[in-house]
């Protein structure tokens, strides 16, 4: 039995090389590295790897905010990978503008991205001066609130509809110790939570009004003063928490510990491996069950300007398989995600899928706010909140430094 | 007497000629990456570069960002906290622990090697052990709650008001037994003839240590000293491992304010102004003990 897993191994470390040799290999970073991740970036290497290339995995542990910060060095270091997730929008505009990025026009032309991307203004945010310089490969929504059944009915009270009936059933959740809202240390946890709070319970003028216009006297209005007043109560009910990455308060929810967590829709993956049932086990609420907007951002592959002529080919032969109808429907049922193009057959997807499909297809979407702002008026509005959400910082004060910062973004 | 005075010029230039040359890659090293790098970050730091370097000033408006931020402001008020209490505590700590280990106990070794051993970790190991630790999950919160006490409470890390120490509690455990090994070879370097002598003159043993052995001590003292200033000024990857600047920002040191800033918010111009600040503060701190230190005595 050993002796064949032996050989098994060794005809294996054989035929690698060799396999290698002829295909072109790529190495790809991301970082995908929680369970339900890896389950989709596997579909895409599966896929990329039937074109007779070879995907080299680069995931990189932590979130997107270690991991960036050594996918920009090594491309401004003079050591590319042959493509690298990013979140499309501005996070990689000065690479594309310092000329170190790969321009993908001709593969997007060929395969027609004009008309298959769904939203067009996915597309648009990979286009600089007209050219195109990503491919997005899924549209995550940061606006949903996850439920537990079981703390609720631990707590004896009914699953809320949205989020002012949830602010209802923190005390009687609180009395049979269960934190209401699981909420991660992490400072971008912090930040997206009240983006959430914003465009859910704001709406989408106050959220437009805010992020992409930056008008001042919207920003330290009355409507603003009460999405503060909501991110007070979202931090009284989160005390407790106690974990920091994101995953593990989607944990918290699987096991009913907590009675929800506010979330972007990769945390589906979560309960998805978990074996939890949508509609039954766990809840899902688009836009807090107020305001049924998302925002669609999401990931995309960037491919750095690389000299070796094969590998640019397998660039472009990576950038078609990320779109190609297949690949879009397995990464995104493992994934959690929507998908970029509204031709795909998503008969398979959930309930909760089902609710984000519809509002994509009545058009209720937003840009995200990587699109809108610069990554670093990101990070002071997460230093912001961060320190909102773990002292007695008063609302009216944060409102004060929220308006400031965004008065600074260029 | 004049013939002594040419031969002489040639010789100073030329003496110990190999090791001169020897010494050639390790200059240009400390002038061009050391020297280089420093001013070509101070330089920067009066330009708005985001993600790439470029060229355009802007004056002060970096620094003026930086000092109205609160996190700078947290991550300096932590820094001074941090750094004064493990100065004072691994110096105290780690004398007392040289000095019983110098009563000629039986197992040194075995003891010396305990101390030692949490040195042997990196700080990213420590800052996750004592993360488990201070736990208030399964830590020692945990442990006292399950003996009967169950109204105990102990979790400085998820206390903004008391994270700093947690992560000070873990500093030091890292860092003591490296102290006391230094002061305990100073220790023993002092003369057995001394000890004597104050024992002829019944001079008390903790007055003999206070009085004669940590004067003549010194010169380990300041090697120490030394160490762990520029352990304290770059700690970094213990507040990672340990808290990543939380809960909120209130563990955020300035070191980790300079490469999020760098890097994550791909703002270089600011966390070029962090870092000239550190380096400022640095300066401050160190030229005029190295005036008194060095320039003292050429005088004397």
């Amino acid at each position: 039995m050993t002796l064949r897993i032996l050989a098994a191994v060794m005809a294996a470390s054989v035929a690698l090389p060799l396999a290698s040799a002829r295909a072109t290999d790529l190495e790809v970073t991301h970082w995908w590295t929680s369970g339900g991740e890896a389950a989709a970036v596997a579909e895409l290497a599966k896929a990329f790897d039937a074109t007779g290339n070879k995907w080299i995995d680069g995931a990189i542990a932590g979130s997107g905010g270690t991991a960036r910060p050594i996918m920009v060095s090594r491309i401004t270091g003079g050591d590319p990978m042959g493509a690298t997730q990013f979140n499309h929008g501005r996070q990689a505009e000065e690479l594309v503008q310092a000329g170190l990025m790969r321009d993908l026009s001709d593969v997007a032309e060929k395969e027609k991205w004009k008309d298959i991307i769904r939203p067009a203004s996915l597309l648009d945010s990979c286009t600089i001066d007209g050219k195109i310089y990503c491919a997005p490969v899924n549209i995550h929504s940061w606006q949903w609130l996850w439920l537990s059944a079981d703390a609720f009915k631990k707590a004896g009270v009914g699953m809320p509809k949205n989020w002012n009936e949830f602010v209802a059933a923190a005390p009687a959740l609180e009395k049979a110790g269960i934190v209401p809202l699981a909420l991660g240390g992490q400072a971008w946890q912090s930040a997206g939570l009240f983006d959430v709070l914003l465009i859910s319970l704001g709406g989408k003028d106050l959220y437009e009004k805010v992020y992409a216009q930056k008008d001042a006297d919207a920003i330290s209005g009355p409507e603003m003063a009460a999405v503060f007043k909501a991110a007070d109560d979202a931090r009284r009910m989160s005390k407790g928490t106690n974990v920091q990455d994101w995953n593990q308060a989607t944990n918290m929810v699987i096991t009913g510990k907590a009675g929800g967590q506010v979330m972007g829709d990769w945390a589906q993956g979560e309960f998805a491996l978990a074996g939890k049932k949508a509609g039954t086990d766990y809840a899902c609420l688009p836009g807090l069950g107020v305001n049924e907007y998302i925002t669609t951002g999401g990931d995309a592959f960037y491919f750095p300007l690389l000299k070796d002529e094969a590998k640019s080919k397998a660039q472009a032969a990576l950038a078609s398989t990320l779109l190609n109808p297949a690949t879009q429907v397995a990464f995104n049922l493992k994934k959690g995600s929507l998908p970029v193009r509204g031709d795909v057959d998503l008969a398979a997807a959930n309930d909760c899928m089902k609710k984000g499909l519809d509002i994509l297809a009545k058009g209720n979407v937003l840009k995200s706010t990587d699109e809108l702002m610069s990554a670093d008026i990101q990070k002071q509005k997460e230093d912001l909140f961060a320190e909102f959400f773990s002292s007695s910082m008063s609302a009216a004060d944060a409102q004060k430094r929220f308006a400031k910062i965004i008065a600074s973004a260029d | 007497m004049t013939g002594q005075t040419i031969a002489r010029r040639p010789n100073q230039l030329f003496r110990n000629l190999n090791a001169k040359i020897a010494s050639i890659p390790m200059i240009l090293t400390a002038v061009v990456i050391f020297l280089g790098g420093t001013l070509w970050t101070v330089v920067y730091s009066f330009t708005n570069s985001k993600l790439l370097p470029r060229l355009s000033f802007v004056g002060f408006d970096q620094y003026e960002r930086l000092w109205a931020a609160t996190r700078w402001t947290v991550s300096i008020t932590n820094l001074a906290i941090y750094g004064v209490l493990t100065l004072i505590f691994s110096l105290v700590i780690g004398f007392v622990l040289a000095a019983l280990m110098d009563q000629k106990i039986r197992f040194e070794n075995t003891f010396r090697t305990i101390f030692l051993y949490p040195f042997a970790l990196s700080f990213i190991v420590t800052g996750l052990v004592w993360q488990w630790v201070l736990n208030p999950e399964f830590g020692i919160q945990s442990v006292v709650r399950s003996l009967g006490w169950t109204s105990f409470t102990f979790d400085p890390l998820y206390n903004a008001d008391i994270v700093i120490y947690g992560i000070l509690i873990a500093g030091l455990w890292q860092g003591t037994g490296l102290v006391m090994c230094l002061m305990l070879a100073g220790l023993r370097g002092i003369d057995g003839e001394i000890w004597k002598a104050a024992r002829v003159d019944g001079i008390p043993t903790w007055k003999t240590y206070l009085f004669i052995v940590i004067p003549m001590m010194r010169a380990v003292f300041v090697t120490t000293l030394v160490i762990i200033a520029s352990g304290i000024v770059r700690v970094y990857d213990l507040v990672v491992a340990q808290t990543s600047g939380g809960p909120g920002i209130a563990s955020e040191v300035p070191a980790k304010y300079v490469y999020d800033y760098m890097f994550q918010a791909q703002n270089l111009g600011q966390g070029f102004a962090a870092s000239t600040m550190m380096l400022v503060t640095v300066a401050i701190i160190i030229v005029p003990w190295a005036y008194l230190e060095f320039g003292g005595k050429k005088r004397g």
